[in-house]
């Protein structure tokens, strides 16, 4: 996450200090993203130094107060016009996880599924309370609705993966390796693997 | 320890159509109960018996074996009558495609399980205003369902589910046809009612509608796989230090 156009956009609207800024940062998105004073200092110290902000004590008595310069005014209008740079897809584990674990012999893809999907709708059910406590807060609460979407979108992907294995089924074999090796008799992850545990309550 | 008062129950339940070659499991062996003030949320993909369950819960469908009872009474010695009777009186559905009857106000969609149980028109009608008002659309009680939005009619949908007596709300995809949020606007309408002590059994494909359930149960193959364990703790990010302590200090040292 850009801290720094983050500290820009509210040196835009007033000077602060260090502590100020952390707090305001936090009320403005939820304190969903603590800051802690120390990154807060490491950046305006940057942006000091690329002349975008600027330090100064107009009480005399060694509190530091930074103030927006022209040229960072002109940074946070960019950041406004421009769009948010997804990047390359991020290493996230529970992607590379489910990836290795397709094609690892002898991992139950079933289980893992499960149980990274009963953890994803808990952590919704722990927004959706957390969000009917926020009341009328709008930032706030948009800002538990990104969350929100996010989970319901790794609950959804794993539906996906699991649907993907059951359609094709037991025989059907794992994403070929870059690098087939002739002697390789891994042949895991199908639906076999699903059904294989018993179901809680469950009877044939 | 307060006895837990159970509205719903199924006791190893299961339902299979069609024969020989043909014979489709549909459910499998699930047991399942729903408290009073409780709501739980069935998941699982398309074909995993989602909706038997809920129409076997309902007495919509009888189960091949197993135990069905809705607020205290087994369905499975009912004859036809009964359970019409019981459909009546004690569980109502919601479902994706609003079911209000186009030629009949609001008011008297509700009202009308109650008359088709032999009340009369008058406290019919006053417990189904009563009925509005808990959902929040009184005010448009004598309208039609065309002339009024899709959420306003999943609320009257919730509101006939739930009206006089009936104490079991059973809904099938009860947001599917509404923008994202009217759907959470339907949801908190549909969780306030249940937490006035019905039971409430939702079936959703949705992960943000079923976030709304006390307990999520996932059924795949007529199976119950899985459900997330009752809690109330929030997760470690949203712990109260960041989110509700850090919050409240900002708002201090504003003033």
């Amino acid at each position: 996450m850009s801290v720094k156009h983050a500290v820009l956009t509210l040196l835009d609207e007033q000077p602060l200090h260090g502590y100020g800024l952390k707090a305001e940062f936090e009320r403005r998105t939820g304190g969903t993203w603590p800051l802690n004073v120390g990154q807060v200092y490491t950046t305006l110290q940057r942006l000091d130094r690329d002349g975008l902000v600027r330090a100064h004590n107009p009480a005399g008595d060694g509190s530091v107060v930074y103030e927006i310069t022209p040229a960072g005014h002109s940074t946070v209008q960019e950041w406004w016009g421009g769009v948010v740079d997804r990047q390359a897809p991020t290493r996230d584990e529970l992607t590379i996880k489910v990836a290795l674990a397709i094609t690892t012999p002898g991992v139950d893809v079933g289980q893992i599924l499960r149980r990274q999907r009963t953890a994803s709708m808990q952590v919704l059910q722990a927004l959706n309370r957390a969000r009917t406590q926020v009341g009328e807060d709008l930032a706030w609460s948009l800002v538990l609705d990104r969350l929100s979407f996010d989970a319901q979108a790794e609950a959804q992907w794993l539906d996906h993966v699991e649907a993907t294995l059951r359609r094709q089924g037991p025989g059907a074999p794992p994403a070929a390796p870059a690098t087939p090796r002739p002697d390789s008799a891994a042949r895991t992850g199908g639906f076999d693997d699903l059904s294989a545990t018993t179901a809680p309550g469950g009877r044939r | 320890m307060t006895a837990r008062h159970d509205l719903l129950a199924l006791t190893d339940v299961h339902r299979a159509y069609g024969t020989g070659e043909a014979r489709v499991g549909a459910l499998a062996g699930v047991t399942l109960t729903v408290a009073a003030g409780e709501l739980v949320a069935v998941m699982g993909p398309s074909g995993s018996g989602k909706s038997t369950l809920l129409h076997v819960a309902g007495g919509l469908d009888r189960p091949d074996s197993g135990d069905v009872s809705v607020d205290g009474l087994a369905l499975g010695g009912l004859d036809r009558t009964r359970l019409a009777a019981v459909r009546r009186r004690a569980a109502g559905y919601v479902f994706q495609e609003f079911n209000l009857i186009g030629t009949l106000t609001l008011a008297e969609n509700v009202a009308l399980p109650l008359e088709l149980d032999g009340l009369t028109r008058r406290p019919a009608r006053e417990q189904a205003l009563a009925a509005l008002a808990e959902v929040g659309v009184e005010q448009a009680a004598d309208r039609f369902p065309d002339e009024v939005s899709g959420g306003q009619r999943q609320r009257v949908a919730i509101a006939r589910a739930l009206v006089g007596a009936r104490r079991v709300l059973l809904a099938d995809e009860p947001t599917g046809a509404l923008d994202s949020v009217t759907a959470q606007e339907v949801m908190a309408v549909l969780r306030a009612r249940v937490d006035t002590g019905a039971a409430g059994l939702l079936v959703t494909h949705d992960p943000r509608m079923a976030a709304w359930a006390d307990r999520v149960v996932f059924l795949t193959d007529g199976r119950l796989v899985d459900q997330t364990a009752p809690t109330t703790d929030a997760p470690a990010f949203l712990g109260p230090r960041p989110l509700v302590e850090a919050y409240e200090d900002a708002l201090d040292g504003e003033r």
